[in-house]
């Protein structure tokens, strides 16, 4: 036995076990079913037209959703992060609100949202967007439900900006739009980026929201449904396999970039002189 | 001219009451107070990110509380720098000069000496590099004023006294500053006038030798502490004790500092009374005339007139025993090493 020999505690030794199970937990499931997908059938589904246009139809509404919804909920984020104002705390209860409701309801009051004969729908119907099963209505239920993954991350990401910087930018003559563009937005890039990133992600996974407001056009997460239900398992599967080989693609691409913008030294610098001041105040 | 009027300011359980200064153009105004006064926040005030509850607020004849940040072009330079971490040491510089050209973030990084620091980022600077950045930012961006806020505090004593160099460099250059501090000897080596905080409101303004001789209250007393400042010139002496010429005295200095202008620093307790020179391991033995004795809280003070006045804080006993009165003729002595030198250029 040498000296240096690691002394293990067991508490962390069993901490370790029960983590393994977990993880086996959330990869058994995903690898059994690509193991047991053949090279044929993927083959097969992979040159299905209609699986491919459900692939692309699900990866553009949600990314298009995604972008649309950006330009208004980074500056709210933005507002929740910085400005305190009567009922902060509903309007927060508020932002959160889809990720406690099932997606199905949420599928039903959006249908009455954005129905024909609702305003929004028929000033919708009047621009030629048809959201009722049509791509507006898919983007509606996938940014409805995904939202919130989006807002919290870039409010946490603002609320991260020393304020002193931006007070310091102001006193530079520099007008709070400025500000926010210059300052306050660059410095929360990563957060914002990461939001936006868990917000497509999620958008592009819905099912619930989106098979109640738009079955069709089909997205693949309906595709896939359906498949079972129509096929049963064997057919469904490739389709599921395919999807998800293409969203990890996506999802890890995206990450690498966001993991690039920005440098870390100056992040980590910036956030401890944050905690400073906190304690100084 | 700046003037703050009866400025008022209740932040949480921290309050700013009646806060009432003038700074002229040119001057160099230090606000001397423990921290937690509210010095930041009067600086705040004036540079307008927080809005005052009570009072005025003039540059010359303009009103500046009713005018946004922006426009009052007060260049409050933060603690700890405030530097913008995504952009280089240039585009910090260059972020409120704009209409200006590229060689105005140049010139005013080697007007601070940072010239050869443009391509690099905040996180790569030493303290004294990002305070000198920090200070080339508000000067380029044209302010009428310098608000500085604690600008020596953070850094090692190297680079405070270089930095207090600039400080006087850009002082001389005639702008106006406004400068809040904790540390007394940052004070005195650098404003033209002081004003001590306390509790929230100012209670002392006035000229460094005025202040620190002749304190308005109890607490600037004891706060500034050291009574004893005087202005002169440290001589070279070769190998021996450097010595400090002022007002016809010459005094022993402990020093390493270079000879030149500056002042020298001595706390009245370290002053020793006594009616025939004696001999010790004082250096500095000389004759005087009371001028008066007080009663002060921390015992009594003895104004010895020794070709400049010098205060002595000796015990009722001794004053009793030493017969101390004014006219009386009595010798002085303290040690070289309890003098403090400051030089201005260092």
């Amino acid at each position: 036995m040498t000296r240096n020999r690691i002394n293990i505690e067991p508490l962390y030794l069993v901490f370790s076990f029960l983590g393994g199970l977990v993880l086996l937990f959330l990869v058994a499931p995903l690898a059994g079913m690509v193991l047991n997908s053949s090279g044929q059938e993927l083959v097969q589904a992979g040159t299905d037209s209609e699986v491919q246009r459900s692939i692309w139809l699900t990866l553009w509404t949600s990314m298009a959703g995604t972008m649309l919804l950006a330009i208004a909920a980074v500056p709210f984020a933005y507002l929740l992060a910085r400005k305190e104002f009567p009922l902060k705390t509903l309007v927060l209860a508020v932002v959160n609100l889809p990720i406690v409701i099932p997606h199905s309801a949420a599928g039903i009051a959006l249908l009455g949202f954005i129905s024909r004969d609702s305003l929004v729908g028929g000033a919708g119907e009047k621009a030629g967007i048809h959201f009722v099963g049509g791509a507006g209505g898919i983007m509606v239920a996938m940014a409805f439900v995904s939202l919130p993954f989006l807002i919290t991350s870039a409010r946490d990401g603002f609320a991260m900006v020393p304020e002193r910087l931006e007070k310091a930018a102001m006193t530079l003559g520099a007008s709070p739009a400025r500000v926010f563009v210059t300052v306050s937005l660059p410095l929360a890039w990563r957060a914002v980026l990461s939001g936006l990133i868990l917000m497509w992600a999620r958008g592009l996974s819905e099912f619930g929201a989106v098979a109640v407001v738009a079955y069709h056009p089909i997205v693949t997460p309906v595709l896939i449904y359906e498949r079972f239900g129509a096929f049963g398992l064997k057919y469904a599967r490739p389709v599921a396999v395919i999807f998800l080989a293409i969203c990890l693609i996506f999802f890890v691409a995206f990450r690498w970039v966001a993991a690039g913008v920005g440098a870390p030294a100056w992040l980590s610098r910036q956030r401890a002189e944050a905690g400073d001041i906190h304690a100084a105040r | 001219m700046l003037r703050v009027e009866h400025m008022s300011k209740r932040l949480g359980a921290f309050c700013l009451d009646d806060v009432s200064f003038t700074v002229h153009d040119g001057e160099y105004f230090v606000i001397l107070g423990e921290s937690g006064v509210g010095k930041t926040v009067v600086l705040e005030l004036i540079a307008g990110l927080v809005a005052a509850d009570d009072g005025d607020l003039y540059w010359d004849s303009e009103n500046l509380r009713r005018r946004s940040i922006q426009q009052r072009r007060m260049g409050l330079v933060y603690q700890g720098q405030a530097l913008f971490p995504h952009m280089t040491v240039r585009g910090n510089i260059a972020y409120g000069a704009r209409g200006h050209g590229a060689e105005w973030a140049q010139k005013w990084a080697e007007e601070v000496g940072v010239g050869h620091l443009l391509e690099r980022r905040p996180d790569t600077l030493s303290g004294g590099e990002a305070q000198r950045v920090a200070l080339a930012r508000t000067l380029a961006s044209d302010p009428r004023c310098l608000l500085l806020d604690e600008p020596l505090a953070a850094l090692d004593l190297h680079a405070r006294a270089q930095l207090r160099g600039l400080l006087r460099q850009i002082h001389k250059s005639g702008r106006t500053i406004v400068h809040v501090t904790h540390d007394y000897e940052e004070a005195v080596s650098l404003a033209t006038r002081i004003a001590v905080m306390n509790r929230g409101t100012i209670v002392q303004t006035g000229p460094p030798e005025e202040v620190f001789h002749r304190p308005a209250s109890e607490f600037v007393a004891r706060f500034v502490g050291i009574r004893n400042i005087l202005r002169g010139r440290l001589a070279s002496t070769g190998p021996y004790t450097p010595r400090f010429n002022a007002d016809g005295l010459s005094i022993s200095v402990v020093t390493d500092a270079a000879p030149g202008p500056g002042m020298i620093m001595l706390r009245s307790e370290d002053v020793t009374v006594s009616r025939a020179p004696i001999e010790s391991s004082a250096q500095n033995v000389l004759p005087g005339v009371v001028i008066d004795v007080l009663r002060t809280p921390g015992g009594m003070e003895v104004l010895i007139d020794i070709g400049a006045e010098l205060a002595a804080m000796v015990t009722p006993e001794s004053v009793a025993q030493l017969d101390l009165a004014p006219g009386e003729n009595v010798w002085v002595s303290f040690k070289a090493t309890a003098v403090r030198f400051v030089g201005d250029e260092a």
